[in-house]
């Protein structure tokens, strides 16, 4: 059984480093995002695949972790992406700037 | 060649490739989501290391509030990513930078590799005397118990560090909010999110500060969730930044380190040195200093992620 | 024994689906289509993985957090889908 578990982990880690590529090729910035997103989604799958092999009972808790946190990039990346468009509007209202969003 | 043998060096080499394509990328961003994917390579490392405080603490950094900080960081600088590429140094230059850190790289690892075996260590002398402070967990022994003088500095540097950050505001708009409103639609995406993840990752957060005392995880790492959690909150719009100059903000700010110290002073005069513990209430006074730094370093985090003072304090 | 053969068939399903979307995020031909790829690879992945974990949890609470685990995924997967799709819908047809 651990032996199976170990190859499996060496499986979603070949998916990780592929995902490497789209992140490393990528066209776009979006495609890039997405790319860290599944590497972050196999990365929590590793993890509960790793605490399972080395018997750390700890390692589910980074993996809840990383699960909370991982819309955090993507939020920021496209809450950032809005802000070129908004920064000539928005540096031209006396109050402040504000970050306005269509979602 | 065992099979983990193979997946180590695996690892580790893609770790090495990611990082020198980070380094080598044109685009800021490019390089941004670069560091943002090494940080999670680095959580599973330290995981493998049977490390996993420093796990926790890198996931919980390094996914959440440092890939919000580089981003929008990088969005800032893109207007000035063109010129900014035609100064970029000689070739001569770079290839001397190149040796240099080349250079420390091999003296470092000729260090290691050089160590007596076996290395020399106070792990030992840690755990024989971890009865010392009632705690099981032997990272919270050496950071509350062993070495607490430097965990309190740390704490006293990263209030520093939100003053010198408050510091790059323009004159008008000290004490002002930090960064700008933000507003999302109230039906939409980003607020469903902000109003269903937030009550559980408060859960997680204390959880994990709570835990911190037998199994791994501690004050730092369960900050940080809740850190993460309030700066949702604001980026969905539910809730704006509070002005910094809130009488009940920087009394939080300085009751993690201003407690830490009270107890500090307290084992001046009733033990034997400056944050000695006494015997019978070392446990409980652990764990206070835990549950002030626990809000202070939240509140701390959130606000270096969010930056210097862009508005009037005026809502 | 039972729960042996559950573990290595879940398990095997997961890496599966992982497969199913890092490929479709390589192959796909634009930035929609190869958001579709990675929630499959998100929500399937990780849900039959942590199914295929959960009896090798050491106690209740080993248990429960797995479970958390892929709710939180399905919750992050679907609000980074929507947020992504956004973006690149305004930043223009082709990224």
């Amino acid at each position: 059984m651990t032996d199976f578990l170990t190859v499996s982990l060496g499986f979603i880690l070949a998916m990780l480093a592929l995902g490497l590529i789209r992140v490393l090729r990528g066209p776009g910035e979006a495609d890039r995002m997405m790319a860290a997103q599944l590497i972050g989604t196999g990365g929590i799958a590793a993890l509960l695949l790793l605490g399972s092999v080395a018997d750390l009972a700890a390692a589910i808790d980074v993996a809840l972790t990383l699960a909370l946190l991982a819309t955090f990039a993507s939020i920021a990346f496209v809450k950032k992406g809005l802000s070129r468009l908004g920064a000539e509007s928005s540096e031209a209202r006396e109050g402040g700037s504000v970050w306005r969003s269509t979602f | 060649m065992t099979f983990a043998l193979a997946l180590h060096i695996a690892l580790a080499g893609m770790m090495l490739g990611l990082a020198a394509w980070t380094i080598a990328a044109r685009e800021t961003f490019a390089a941004v989501v670069g560091f943002v994917v090494y940080g999670l390579f680095l959580a599973l490392v330290w995981v493998r290391l049977d490390a996993v405080d420093v796990a926790l603490a890198e996931a919980a950094i390094g996914g959440g509030l440092n890939g919000v900080l580089l981003l929008g960081a990088a969005a800032r600088l893109r207007a000035t990513e063109t010129p900014a590429d035609a100064e970029r140094p000689r070739a001569g230059l770079r290839l001397l930078a190149a040796l240099l850190s080349a250079t420390v790289a091999a003296a470092l690892a000729a260090a290691v590799l050089q160590l007596p075996e076996p290395a020399p260590t106070l792990a030992p002398a840690a755990a024989a005397n971890a009865a010392a402070t009632g705690l099981a967990n032997p990272v919270t022994n050496v950071l509350m118990g062993f070495r607490a003088m430097d965990t309190m500095l740390e704490k006293v540097v990263l209030l520093l560090a939100v003053v010198g950050v408050w510091s790059l505001a323009p004159d008008h708009f000290w004490g002002g909010r930090p960064g700008a409103r933000h507003e999302a639609d109230p039906q939409g995406t980003l607020a469903f999110l902000a109003r269903v993840l937030t009550p559980f990752g408060i859960v997680v957060g204390i959880y994990l500060a709570w835990t911190g005392a037998s199994h791994p995880g501690g004050a730092f790492q369960g900050a940080t969730i809740l850190a993460a959690m309030w700066l949702l909150i604001m980026m969905a719009g539910l809730a704006d930044a509070p002005p910094t100059n809130a009488r009940r903000l920087r009394l939080m700010l300085i009751a993690g380190p201003g407690v830490f110290l009270l107890v500090g002073l307290g084992g001046l005069a009733f033990g034997e040195a400056f944050l000695a513990y006494p015997a019978a209430y070392a446990k409980p006074l652990i764990l206070a200093i835990e549950a002030a730094m626990v809000l202070t370093l939240a509140i701390t985090l959130a606000l270096l992620v969010a930056g210097p003072p862009e508005r009037g304090a005026a809502p | 024994m039972a729960l042996d053969i559950l573990t290595i068939v879940a398990v095997s399903a997961g890496a599966f689906f992982f497969l199913a979307g890092t490929v479709g995020l390589l192959r796909f031909p634009d930035t929609l289509t190869r958001l579709h790829a990675l929630t499959k690879a998100d929500n399937l992945g990780v849900g039959l993985v942590a199914l295929g974990l959960l009896p090798r949890a050491g106690s209740v609470s080993g248990g429960l957090k797995l479970i958390c685990v892929w709710l939180l995924v399905l919750l992050a997967s679907a609000t980074v889908s929507q947020l992504i799709a956004h973006a690149a819908r305004d930043s223009g047809p082709l990224s």
